[in-house]
């Protein structure tokens, strides 16, 4: 990395663009209205306030409306925001007291986000939805438009101080380059847009206040970081990657392999069989990690059979003669099911989740294994059964027993407690295979729950203590003989999937949209170079240092 | 009249986001006047500002007191509604 980048705006990325333009700022909020006595009465002051609220909520119900989904029900909340009650009665409050009804809005809203901010983490964010209601009714007030996205008539890079829903839900992102915003973190509306709709951001970014409408920046997502006023080195710098990722995405959908012809397999993460349409044409061959959640989460008691062994042979006829991978059902801390466990845990993470739940329910996992039998009768899919959160040797031989009889000949396990980790070569004796779940993996090594933002800065796959764990797994396939998967997130970073190569991983499942980035950045490397760079990784001390280690490694072996 | 019931908040995420939303549109359903109480705080139950401001999470126990008419069907739709989880995923 060079000097000048290293004195770069830091923030945290969302995804791996990277993108060139003039900043376009979006217009800070309106000034506090002054605290003056106003010149209506209190009935006169109290319509207007009525008034403008009204105007607001049609406007954003319009909105709503228009942008659907996801969108529209943020939208729908920040109506509700906007007639709530309690803010209401705080606002009748200052109006009796003789202010204006501008500076009661504003008054009355801030406290309330405050004290919304004050409770931290999720709640904290929904503060911005607070602030932007509150400025949108203040404008009305004052008839001056609504505060919004600028158009500055060309491509820009949006600079926020957050952006609120209202403003994501109809953004042109044939205009928007990239994303920038001052505050937010990595579940704020902004980079939750950002990850859908796959637009280049960086947020958090407390210096950006800085930044004016016109100012060259690189926003580079990859490396979290917003270069002001680049040089033209660093301009074609980011020229080139941005055309090598137009080119990677361009690419034709070759199966994925090193640069020395070493197969590994590209597979999706699906959630639902109409997902598959859509990996199919991005160039998935196969499903590494099919979830089965959806199947359940809705009912009070588990799906039939035959509802099952219809979702699954609509799965399996999107993939034929090809690995489809299905998860038997992973109830768990943050999706729990009250027909297989109802009690309450002080520690679900710890608690009856995954194949726990499921032994001591038996009948869900047999009806389950008799559904996917079925639909393999009828289909020419290859299909394989895993087991989610497996933690013993004696788990792995009852799940692979009870996958046997039904007649499923592919049986293998998640790998996502050390436990599994270390014990790799036991288990892979009885499994077939093991897929290891990144997400879940770092969260019990680092024991950083990965609901908690407090302790999200523990839970980076790129720590070396997870990576070593991988490598445990990956060793004990290549003794075996038998495949190990990567199905977490880390699967969907690229250079981090170089490294897991590296480590003795034999294939890599991730969500359709990442299977691009992931295809060009394996032929980049031999069996050889992966090694090296997985080594220089593990090494390291910190999940800061192994990035960079790696980094380090690939452009001198790039280079040579 | 009013009556008083004590339930256990079964949503994994509590009444934060769109399990806070459905409470509140639940409650505004009733056609009663309804409170919701967590420890000493007490927040107008149709207020969506309110309720999250009282920062519930699954597991806590809260208070609901409704007054009017119905005063006790409120209460049995919105005790249900509270026991239930309502997180998708």
């Amino acid at each position: 990395m060079s000097a000048a980048a290293q004195s770069a705006m830091k923030g945290t990325g969302i995804g791996r663009g990277v993108a060139v333009g003039p900043v376009a700022r979006m217009s800070p909020p309106p000034l506090p209205p002054p605290a003056e006595p106003s010149l209506l009465t209190h009935e006169q002051e109290s319509q207007r306030v009525t008034e403008a609220i009204a105007a607001v909520t049609a406007d954003l119900t319009t909105r709503g409306q228009t942008a659907g989904g996801q969108a529209q029900e943020v939208l729908d909340a920040q109506v509700m925001m906007a007639q709530d009650p309690t803010v209401q009665e705080a606002v009748e409050t200052l109006l009796a007291q003789g202010q204006t009804g501008e500076y009661a809005v504003h008054t009355a809203f801030a406290e309330m986000a405050e004290t919304l901010q004050a409770l931290g983490g999720y709640l904290g964010e929904r503060a911005a939805d607070l602030h932007d209601v509150a400025a949108r009714v203040v404008a009305a007030l004052r008839g001056d438009p609504p505060p919004g996205v600028p158009d500055p008539g060309h491509p820009f890079v949006l600079v926020a101080q957050d952006l609120a829903p209202a403003d994501t839900a109809l953004l042109d992102l044939d205009k928007v380059l990239a994303l920038v915003t001052i505050e937010g973190g990595p579940t704020s509306h902004t980079a939750i847009l950002a990850r859908g709709k796959g637009i280049t951001a960086v947020v958090g970014v407390a210096e950006a206040s800085r930044l004016a409408d016109g100012d060259e920046v690189i926003v580079d997502a990859a490396n979290s970081t917003i270069v002001v006023s680049p040089t033209q080195e660093q301009r074609a710098e980011a020229a080139a990657r941005v055309q090598a990722r137009a080119a990677a995405q361009a690419a034709p959908l070759t199966d994925g392999a090193l640069a020395d012809g070493t197969p590994v397999p590209l597979l999706a993460n699906l959630g639902t069989p109409e997902s598959a349409a859509e990996a199919v044409q991005l160039g998935a061959e196969g499903v590494g990690l099919f979830r089965t959640e959806f199947l359940f989460l809705s009912s009070e008691s588990a799906p039939s059979v035959e509802a099952q062994r219809k979702a699954y042979q609509e799965l399996l006829e999107a993939f034929p003669g090809k690995k489809v991978v299905v998860r038997a059902l992973d109830a768990g801390a943050d999706k729990p099911l009250p027909f297989l466990n109802d009690a309450e845990e002080e520690n679900p993470a710890l608690g009856l989740r995954g194949l726990r739940a499921l032994l001591t329910n038996e009948e869900v996992l047999r009806d389950q294994l008799s559904a996917l039998a079925q639909a393999q009768e009828v289909t020419s899919a290859d299909l394989w059964v895993m087991a989610p959160m497996v933690s013993t040797v004696e788990e792995t031989e009852t799940f692979a027993k009870f996958a046997h009889q039904h007649g499923l000949k592919t049986a293998g396990v998640m790998v996502e407690v050390p436990s599994s980790a270390l014990l790799a070569e036991q288990i892979l004796k009885t499994a077939d295979f093991a897929s290891i779940g990144t997400n879940d993996l770092t969260q019990y090594t680092m024991a950083a729950d990965r609901l908690l933002g407090s302790v999200a800065g523990l839970q980076d796959p790129w720590h070396p203590a997870v990576l070593k764990l991988v490598r445990e797994v990956g060793a004990a396939g290549t003794v075996t003989g038998k495949p190990v998967g990567v199905c977490g997130e880390a699967a969907a970073d690229p250079l981090l999937a170089v490294v897991l190569v590296g480590l003795g991983v034999t294939s890599l499942s991730m969500a359709p949209a990442a299977l691009a980035d992931v295809r060009a950045e394996l032929l980049r490397f031999t069996k050889d170079q992966a090694r090296a760079i997985a080594t220089a990784a593990v090494s390291a001390s910190t999940a800061a240092e192994a990035l960079q280690a790696a980094q380090h490694t690939a452009t001198t072996l790039t280079n040579e | 009249m009013s009556a008083t019931r004590t339930v256990t908040v079964g949503s994994s995420q509590g009444l934060h986001a769109r399990p806070a939303k459905l409470f509140v549109e639940a409650a505004q359903n009733t056609g009663a006047q309804v409170t919701i109480a967590k420890g000493d705080k007490s927040v107008n139950a149709a207020s969506i500002l309110g309720v999250m401001s009282l920062g519930v999470d699954k597991g806590d126990e809260v208070t609901i007191t409704a007054a009017g008419d119905g005063a006790e069907a409120a209460l049995d739709t919105l005790e249900t509604f509270l026991k239930t989880d309502h997180d998708e995923a």
